[in-house]
């Protein structure tokens, strides 16, 4: 029998029977049933997998759930309070940064992950900082500004 | 970005270890095990409906009656949009018109005005990141004048929707969107003559319908829109010739909506098929061969079988298991014991032309070919410069980042699919025909899908899923791994163009014979005005399955084309704006030529070391662009660099201006990756790089500044924007590189290892 894990996600504790060796992706889709981070390549290259783990972003899908230990997770669906969007998400709505949306979730915390790091960063900042995560459709000039233009709020609501 | 060799590898890999650190413990469910698609018995073998755009109508066609659709809403006004008479001349060349024919209920859409007022919109289209959704709920609040945030649209579900063909060619927007417009027109009508009635007004015109309401601004009364049906059902049917709202008075349309199920996505909320899950759900995984037409010699299942909760299928060739969860069914896959018989030599991707070649049927020395003109070996012999030159493209892959996924269920006899696919009736036509039941017993459903390009037309997941569903007696999930992704569905077909022209020294074009083995026949006509003209599309034997693509041959055919107009504007020494517009009378073609060099700036550019600027223009599908570009060219390194790229596009009235950019910009970006870099890699029946890591497409530092420039044409139809955008990124980069660097590039890729040498290895 698989032995029985802890795992803080989303500010709630989970207590889940599974391998140490299964991905932190699938325990979140599978076990969780938190779906909003995806499957895109299973090898850490295209970012639609990504999550915070402890504050910083990773691939959930080459992350063994067993390397997690108490470490807080974050996923898409605990970045709203409530019916408040997060800036990030706000600003991928106003940018209409996305066409499929399958990207989406990963886009949003991989670039959670760069405003925590560096609050207002330049363009080509961005560009870098997400590199690794891939939008198919080719929205990345729109989710560079959606990036920039969250990092413009944050900075407004952290000035008053 | 600093690399020459562009293998997708290094750049991501840098930033997966900056952010992860993990170790590969991950769950591809890597098999390496892989396989022709599966020949389950009984399905036809024939899974491409698009090679080379022709398709076969269906046999039957199972639609709902009309008595069917409106038991499913309830009272309100109703509208019915019957297409007997307003086939489209695509519809007839897709074979599509003695189908709809042949029905007994042709109806395209319909709509509902429920009596709390929310509207309800009926359509076969489905939602693949286009943003169909949103501009289709636009057109609808155009014509009804009610607010966006009142429509629904139930898109390609089988058992709600009329028929439809399915979502590709760019017919969703000039098709589609008419026939939802002269609905939302019809109920608009519908509403103010009951109010009419109900106040006793005589004239209709003195009602108003604003926001929902309509409005007797006289006596100040005023109704919802759901209030004045009184309980009744009333249905009315239309023909496809209601008059329409004119592009110049557009209030809703024509202005930037944001996506209407933008909140589902940023929140993770919404579930593509892949996120789907049934109570009882099985994890299915199909057994692949380990190469291309190998068959399976034995198999030995006891071991998988022995595993608890494991349900293996053989079925034919086609072996698969389902699991509780992905890796138990994993594991039970490579528990499998196949032993596989692999069959004899076949192409790579190092001898693929010459096979395209050597197995071509027409010798195109015939007369025939669109747009067959005058006598080519008499324009040769008038010309003072003649040309002959060859041009191929790679097979690509769509590599959409949502792979294929279905959740089939069976309820009795009754069999469910939700699926991505941009052909639900197809879909379902497809698991009719495996099953060897009735259409009217499945149904197929597709949530809002994470993308396709032309890349989801086909049903072999959704049947693998219902063929493991059947035998587990339980609802099965089935989601292909990226490698079966880049390995079993389809590709964008390779191919060669030969190109024999003549021009004379004041730049009359006098002779163009032009000839694609294997692409397509998309935009092969040349667009140029020449006396002599042949043009031949050559079929060959794929050693590989190919289909349908984002433009399809567009893309190639225009590449080759206007790589050569290039090529020959550099023989007679002319510019190469100006040589293209001296042989060019389409003015919609010229009008974005010129409006794309304006922005860009091309008379002005000043030349510097290294730099070069190329253009490009085309149209397909209704759709007009014209791209030019600035690259720079690092000769020690042969690094090429794409500066900046201005790209003027034109599709008639423009619906959605920010959804419209948002697919010309991306459009653009798809076709970098299929214009630098993007190759399949082949070998004895084996993709080679069917990974992230071994294939390369567009990243965020990979994309220039993009200037996109559209040109609304109020007083022309809507035509679809999602494809032609794309067909002119590549032979504007490869004309740019010649300017640059002095090197011809005449193959897609052009530069997937940097610019190595004259001649493009």
């Amino acid at each position: 029998m698989a032995p029985i894990l802890e795992i803080h996600v989303n500010g709630r504790l989970h207590r889940i029977q599974a391998d140490p060796a299964k991905s932190l992706l699938a325990v979140l889709r599978e076990d969780l049933d938190l779906t909003g981070a995806k499957y895109g390549c299973g090898e850490g290259q295209c970012g639609a997998c990504t999550v915070l783990l402890d504050g910083r972003a990773v691939r959930s899908c080459i992350t063994p759930v067993g390397s997690v230990g108490a470490r807080p997770v974050l996923t898409i669906e605990g970045l709203a309070s409530g019916d408040a969007l997060h800036p990030l998400q706000q600003a991928f709505l106003d940018e209409n940064a996305m066409q499929c949306g399958y990207c989406t979730p990963g886009m949003i915390m991989a670039a959670l992950d760069l405003l925590q790091r560096a609050p207002a960063p330049a363009e080509d900042e961005v560009r870098r900082a997400l590199q690794g995560n891939i939008c198919r459709c080719g929205t990345y000039p729109r989710i560079v500004r959606a990036v920039l233009r969250a990092a413009g709020t944050a900075t407004e609501a952290g000035n008053e | 970005m600093s690399e020459v060799n562009g293998r997708a590898g290094s750049v991501a890999t840098d930033a997966a270890a900056r952010i992860g650190g993990a170790d590969s413990a991950n769950e591809r469910g890597s098999h390496g095990a892989v396989a022709t698609h599966v020949i389950v018995p009984g399905v036809v073998d024939t899974l491409e409906p698009d090679r080379h755009e022709l398709r076969e109508a269906p046999r039957y066609r199972f639609s709902l009656s009309r008595r069917q659709f409106l038991g499913t809403v309830g009272a309100g006004v109703v509208v019915l949009v019957v297409v007997r008479d307003g086939l489209s001349l695509d519809e007839q060349e897709f074979g599509e018109a003695e189908a709809l024919r042949a029905s007994a209920d042709p109806i395209g859409a319909w709509l509902h005005i429920g009596e709390d007022g929310a509207v309800t919109v009926f359509t076969g289209k489905v939602e693949v990141g286009q943003d169909i959704r949103t501009s289709l709920t636009q057109a609808v609040a155009e014509e009804l004048d009610v607010p966006p945030s009142s429509i629904t649209l139930i898109m390609g579900d089988t058992d709600r929707v009329p028929y439809d063909a399915g979502t590709f060619g760019s017919r969703s927007t000039p098709q589609m969107g008419t026939q939802l417009r002269r609905a939302a027109a019809a109920a608009r009508a519908t509403l103010l003559r009951l109010a009419a009635d109900r106040w006793e007004v005589d004239d209709v015109a003195q009602l108003e319908l604003a926001a929902g309401r309509v409005i007797h601004r006289a006596s100040g009364r005023s109704a919802g829109i759901g209030e004045l049906t009184g309980g009744r059902k009333l249905v009315e049917t239309i023909a496809a010739d209601q008059p329409l709202e004119p592009a110049t008075r557009w209030t809703v349309a024509g202005t930037p909506l944001r996506k209407v199920k933008g909140p589902d996505i940023v929140t993770g909320r919404h579930r593509y098929a892949s996120d789907m899950r049934l109570p009882g759900m099985l994890v299915g995984k199909v057994l692949r061969p380990p190469s291309f037409g190998a068959r399976l010699a034995s198999l030995d299942t006891s071991a998988a079988e022995a595993i608890p909760g494991v349900v293996v299928v053989r079925d034919g060739e086609f072996v698969g298991v389902a699991a509780p969860d992905e890796a138990t069914a994993n594991r039970a896959l490579a528990a499998l014991r196949a032993e596989w018989e692999t069959t004899a030599s076949h192409p790579s991707h190092r001898n693929v032309f010459e096979h395209l070649r050597r197995t071509a049927s027409g010798s195109g020395n015939g007369r025939g070919g669109p747009g067959a003109r005058g006598d080519i070996e008499a324009g040769l012999a008038a010309a003072d410069e003649r040309l002959e030159a060859s041009y191929t493209a790679a097979y690509i892959a769509h590599v959409p980042l949502e792979p294929r996924a279905a959740l089939a269920q069976w309820e009795g006899d009754k069999l469910t699919v939700w699926t991505g696919t941009q052909r639900p009736f197809g879909v379902r036509a497809e698991l009719a025909r495996a099953f060897r039941i009735g259409e009217e017993r499945v149904r197929v459903i597709v949530p809002d899908t994470g993308s396709a390009y032309g890349g989801k037309h086909t049903g072999e997941t959704a049947i693998e899923a219902a063929r493991l569903a059947k035998a587990a007696g339980r609802p099965v999930r089935l989601v292909w791994t990226r490698e079966e992704e880049f390995t079993w569905a389809y590709f964008r077909p390779a191919g060669i163009v030969d190109i024999r022209s003549g021009v004379r020294r004041d730049g009359t074009l006098t002779a163009w014979d032009f000839h694609n083995y294997n692409s397509g026949a998309a935009a092969i006509r040349t667009p140029y005005e020449v006396a002599n003209a042949r043009t031949v599309f050559h079929p060959a034997d794929s050693p590989l399955r190919q289909g349908s693509y984002r433009a399809l041959a567009a893309t190639f055919n225009n590449f080759a084309r206007e790589t050569h107009m290039d090529e020959l504007a550099a023989r007679v020494g002319m510019d190469p704006l100006a040589f293209r517009l001296q042989n060019l009378r389409d003015a919609r073609l010229r009008a974005v030529l010129e409006a794309a060099a304006e922005r860009f700036g091309w008379g002005r550019w000043q030349p510097s070391p290294g730099r070069g600027i190329g253009l490009a223009c085309g149209v397909e599908k209704g759709g007009y662009v014209a791209t030019c570009a600035e690259v720079a060219v690092e000769r020690s390194s042969g690094q090429v660099r794409v500066l900046r790229i201005v790209q003027a596009f034109e599709c008639g009235a423009i619906v959605n201006p920010d959804g419209l950019r948002n697919q010309v910009e991306g459009a653009l970006i798809m076709g970098l990756g299929g214009a630098l870099w993007e190759a399949i890699e082949f070998e004895d029946g084996r993709i080679l790089n069917p990974r992230l890591s071994q294939y390369r497409v567009p990243r965020f530092t990979d994309v220039p500044p993009i200037d996109v420039v559209l040109l609304d044409r109020k007083d022309l139809p809507s035509a679809g924007a999602g494809e032609t955008p794309i067909i002119a990124v590549a032979p504007a980069i490869g004309n740019a590189i010649f300017h640059a660097a002095g090197v011809r590039l005449r193959s897609l890729p052009l530069v997937p290892y940097g610019l190595r040498a004259p001649g493009n290895p």
